[in-house]
C-alpha cells in the first residue's frame, strides 16, 4: 500500500470511529442494539477501539423478540462480558404481557413488527438520545436511502421524505426533547467487509453462522428451523440437513442455507460466490415490495 | 484494495439507472433475489421488460412516481477497487440532493444523450460537480447506438461540453463513448466504435489516480472529543480523538493549540490498532501530547509554522438546501469540523445562476437550490482554511437553531 493510503477495511474503520465519537459528543445517551448478528457485533467491536483506553460511552441493548435461538442469547451474555459492556435486555413478552403490543396470529406469525413497540418504549425508558445500529445501506433498498445520523420524531418514525441532508462529515444531532435518532456506523460496509473484517480482527462468532446439522423445514422457498415457536403445518415435513445461517434474527423469520462452510475462510468464500443476498432468507422482508421502509417508518431499526 | 467514492448525475432519461444497472450487472453485484423482486415489480407496473432503476428507487414514493428523490448508495467491487455509488436524482427539484452525494465524491460520472446533448440539467451537475471540487469528470456519452456509433456526433458533444467547461474548474476530464443498455465501452471495449483510442468505463474507474487529491501538506487535527479514562492505578492518560483533517502527523511533531497558540508536542498516535508512527487523513486517531494544553471539542490542532486562516467573517459560496427560504429573523447556527457556533448571514453579494453562470447581484431572499456568494459572521473565530485547498476545513453547514435541519451547505473562499 503506497504511503498515505488506507486500504479500503482500514478507511471503513475510521470512518465508523468518527461516527461514533460524533455520537458520543452529539448524542450522549445511546446505547447499540445488539443482537448478536454479526453486523452488531462489529459495530460492539469497532466501539470498543474507538474510545481506549476508555470504555465505550455506550450499554449493549437487546430487544429480546422471544423467539431467539438459545445459542444466540449465550453468546449475546459472553460477548458483553468479554469486551466490557453493560447488557440491557427488554423483551417484547413483557410488552406483549402488558397490552402495550398484541401477538400475531396465524400460521406466518412473527414478533418482526412487534419489536418497534419494545424498542421505542425502552428508548423512553432508558431517555436514550440515539439506537446505534449496525445496518448497513447495501443491505436493502430502504437503507440504501437513509442517512448515517437518521432521525426520527417524537414517535419514533421516520420520514424519508424529509430526510436531513448530510454533507461531508458534518453530522448533525440536533433534536428536540424526546425525538431520537438512529446511528449507522457502519451504513457503508457491504456483507463482505463485515466478514473480512471479523476475520482481519479475529471476533468471536455465534456458532449458528457455521454449519450445523438441524431439523429444518421448507416455508415459501424459505428453509426454517423447526421449533416449538413455528410448528409445522399439514403438509410441511422436516428433514435433519447440514445447513447454517446467513443472519442471525428470529427462529420464526430467519431462512437457513444448505452449507458445509465449518470455518471463517470457508464462510467467506461462500459469501463472495453467493447469488443471493443475505435478506433473501429473510422472510421477514418479502412481505410486500416496501416492507423495509414501512417498518422503519413504524419506528424499526 | 482500495475505495473510490463516486457519484452519477445526468439528466432525466439520459440513461443514468441503465448505467448503473450495468455497472452493477457486469461486477456481479446484482443477486438473483434482487433481479427477481425487480422483474416481478415490473411486471406489476407493465414495464416491457426488467426496469433497472427500481434496483436504485428503494422508497415507496419513488417507485410511485417513477422517479429518483433521494441519493441511493450502492456498492460494487472488481478485484482492483471498491467502489461506493452516490446516484442522485436528476431532476432540478432534487438539486441538493446531487450537492450532498457530491460533497464526499473523488469522480463524478456525468451522462449526456448523445442525440441531445448538453442541457441544462447536464450544465449544472458539470458546475456542481466542478464547485464541490471533484477533480476527476467522466463524461459518459451515452446511447451511441441510436446514431450508429458516430464518431462526429461524440465529437460534437465532447466540443460542446468543452467550450462549456472552460468556465468550470475541472482539472480532469475524460469522455468516454457508451451504450450503456448494451454494454458497449463499459467493461470492453467496443468493436463497434474503433475509432474509440481510450478505455472502456470500468477500467478508468478502477485506474483513476486518486491519492493526491486529499490535502496532505496542511496538518489540521480538530479534536473530536477527549479521552479520559476513569481513574486507575498509574499516571492519568488524556487523549485528544479526532479525525486528520488534512496532512499528516508524527510523534514528536510540534503543535500548537487553536485557539491560543500554546506548543506542545505529540507525545504517541494512537489508531484503532494500537500506536502508530503517522496519522494522515481521513484516519481517526487519539493524539497524546507532552502537556496539559486543556484542548476541548471544537479546539484545532496544527503545526506552528503552518496555521489555519482565523475570523468571524467568512466569504462563502453557500448552497441552499431547505424549502424554508432564508429568514434574516431566525437564528442560524453554523457548523465546520468539531465545532458549532452562533452565525450571521450578513451579505448576500450575488446569487448565481447555475445554467447561464450569470451573477444576479439583485438577489431576492435564499431558496431552495439556489448558490449564493455570502459573507457570513460567526459567534467565535473559525480555524479555517478555503474549501479549494482543503475539504475537510473548508467546509461547512448552517443549520435552522430553532427546527434543528440542516439548511445550506457552504464552501469558504
Amino acid at each position: 500500500m503506497p504511503h498515505l493510503h488506507l486500504s479500503q477495511l482500514d478507511s471503513l474503520e475510521h470512518e465508523a470511529i468518527h461516527v461514533l465519537r460524533e455520537t458520543a459528543e452529539q448524542l450522549p445517551h445511546s446505547a447499540i442494539l445488539f443482537s448478536g448478528g454479526k453486523d452488531s457485533l462489529v459495530l460492539a467491536a469497532v466501539a470498543r477501539k474507538a474510545f481506549a483506553p476508555a470504555p465505550p460511552p455506550f450499554a449493549l441493548l437487546h430487544i429480546d423478540t422471544g423467539h431467539n435461538f438459545p445459542e444466540t442469547l449465550a453468546y449475546r451474555d459472553q460477548f458483553a462480558r468479554d469486551f466490557g459492556y453493560r447488557l440491557l435486555v427488554r423483551s417484547v413478552q413483557a410488552t406483549i404481557d402488558s397490552g402495550r403490543a398484541v401477538e400475531e396470529t396465524g400460521p406466518n406469525a412473527s414478533r418482526n413488527v412487534l419489536q418497534s413497540v419494545t424498542l421505542l418504549d425502552a428508548i423512553a425508558e432508558l431517555k436514550l438520545d440515539a439506537a446505534l445500529g449496525g445496518g448497513r445501506r447495501d443491505e436493502e433498498k430502504a437503507r440504501a436511502k437513509e442517512r448515517i445520523f437518521s432521525h426520527r420524531d417524537a414517535s419514533g418514525r421516520w420520514d424519508p421524505k424529509n430526510q436531513r441532508p448530510e454533507l461531508w462529515n458534518l453530522y448533525n444531532g440536533r433534536k428536540k426533547p424526546g425525538e431520537q435518532f438512529r446511528v449507522f456506523p457502519l451504513s457503508n460496509w457491504t456483507e463482505l467487509d463485515v466478514w473480512a473484517y471479523i476475520e482481519r480482527e479475529k471476533l468471536p462468532l455465534p456458532s449458528l453462522y457455521f454449519a450445523h446439522d438441524r431439523e429444518v423445514f421448507l416455508r415459501h422457498g424459505t428453509l426454517l428451523a423447526v421449533s416449538p415457536h413455528l410448528p409445522l403445518q399439514a403438509g410441511e415435513q422436516s428433514a435433519r440437513e447440514r445447513i447454517r445461517f446467513r443472519t442471525v434474527g428470529d427462529m420464526t423469520c430467519t431462512g437457513a442455507v444448505r452449507s458445509s462452510a465449518a470455518t471463517l475462510a470457508e464462510i467467506i468464500a461462500e459469501v463472495a460466490a453467493a447469488r443471493q443476498t443475505e435478506r433473501g432468507t429473510r422472510y421477514d422482508d418479502r412481505r410486500s415490495e416496501t416492507a423495509m421502509e414501512d417498518r422503519k417508518r413504524q419506528g424499526y431499526f | 484494495m482500495d475505495l473510490l467514492r463516486l457519484i452519477t448525475c445526468g439528466n432525466v432519461d439520459d440513461g443514468k439507472s441503465t448505467l448503473i444497472g450495468r455497472l452493477l450487472y457486469d461486477t456481479k453485484s446484482i443477486f438473483e433475489d434482487q433481479w427477481a423482486a425487480v422483474q416481478l415489480a415490473s411486471e406489476r407496473r407493465g414495464d416491457a421488460g426488467p426496469n433497472l432503476a427500481l434496483l436504485t428507487d428503494g422508497l415507496r414514493a419513488e417507485r410511485e412516481q417513477g422517479i429518483t428523490i433521494d441519493v441511493a448508495y450502492r456498492y460494487f467491487a472488481t478485484p482492483r477497487r471498491k467502489f461506493i455509488l452516490a446516484d442522485c436524482p436528476g431532476h432540478f427539484q432534487y438539486t441538493r440532493n446531487m450537492v450532498t452525494g457530491a460533497s464526499s465524491a473523488h469522480l463524478a460520472l456525468l451522462l449526456v444523450d448523445v442525440r441531445h446533448g448538453l442541457t441544462e440539467q447536464t450544465r449544472r451537475h458539470a458546475f456542481i460537480a466542478s464547485l464541490l471540487r471533484i477533480k476527476h469528470l467522466i463524461v459518459c456519452v451515452n446511447k451511441m447506438d441510436l446514431v450508429d456509433f458516430s464518431q462526429a456526433a461524440f465529437d460534437r458533444v465532447r466540443e460542446q461540453f468543452m467550450e462549456y467547461a472552460e468556465r468550470l474548474e475541472a482539472p480532469d476530464i475524460q469522455f468516454v463513448p457508451i451504450a450503456a443498455l448494451h454494454g458497449d465501452n463499459i467493461v470492453e471495449k467496443s468493436a463497434r466504435m474503433p475509432w474509440y483510442a481510450g478505455t472502456p468505463l470500468l477500467y478508468t474507474l478502477e485506474t483513476v489516480y486518486v491519492l493526491n487529491d486529499a490535502n496532505h501538506v496542511d496538518a489540521r487535527f480538530p479534536v473530536q472529543t477527549v479521552i479520559r479514562p476513569p481513574a486507575a492505578p498509574g499516571p492519568a492518560f488524556t487523549g485528544y480523538a479526532g479525525q486528520v483533517a488534512s496532512g499528516s502527523f508524527r510523534p514528536g511533531d510540534e503543535v500548537v493549540r487553536l485557539p491560543g497558540g500554546l506548543p506542545a508536542r505529540i507525545k504517541a498516535i494512537h489508531g484503532p490498532a494500537g500506536p502508530v508512527g503517522e496519522a494522515f487523513h481521513p484516519m481517526s486517531v487519539v493524539l497524546e501530547l507532552d502537556r496539559a494544553l486543556e484542548l476541548s471539542r471544537g479546539d484545532m490542532l496544527a503545526r506552528p509554522n503552518n496555521l489555519p486562516a482565523t475570523g468571524q467573517d467568512i466569504e462563502a459560496m453557500l448552497c441552499w438546501l431547505s424549502e424554508q427560504p432564508f429568514d434574516p429573523a431566525r437564528r442560524y447556527l453554523l457548523r465546520h469540523t468539531s465545532c458549532e457556533t452562533g452565525c450571521e448571514l450578513r451579505t448576500v453579494r450575488y446569487k448565481l445562476d447555475i445554467t447561464t453562470l450569470h451573477r444576479n447581484p439583485d438577489a431576492a431572499p435564499l431558496g431552495m437550490n439556489d448558490f449564493a456568494r455570502v459573507t457570513l459572521h460567526t459567534a467565535v473565530p473559525l480555524f479555517f482554511d478555503s474549501y479549494k485547498k482543503n475539504r475537510s476545513t473548508g467546509s461547512v453547514i448552517l443549520v435552522d437553531e430553532a427546527a434543528n435541519t440542516t439548511v445550506a451547505a457552504g464552501m469558504i473562499l
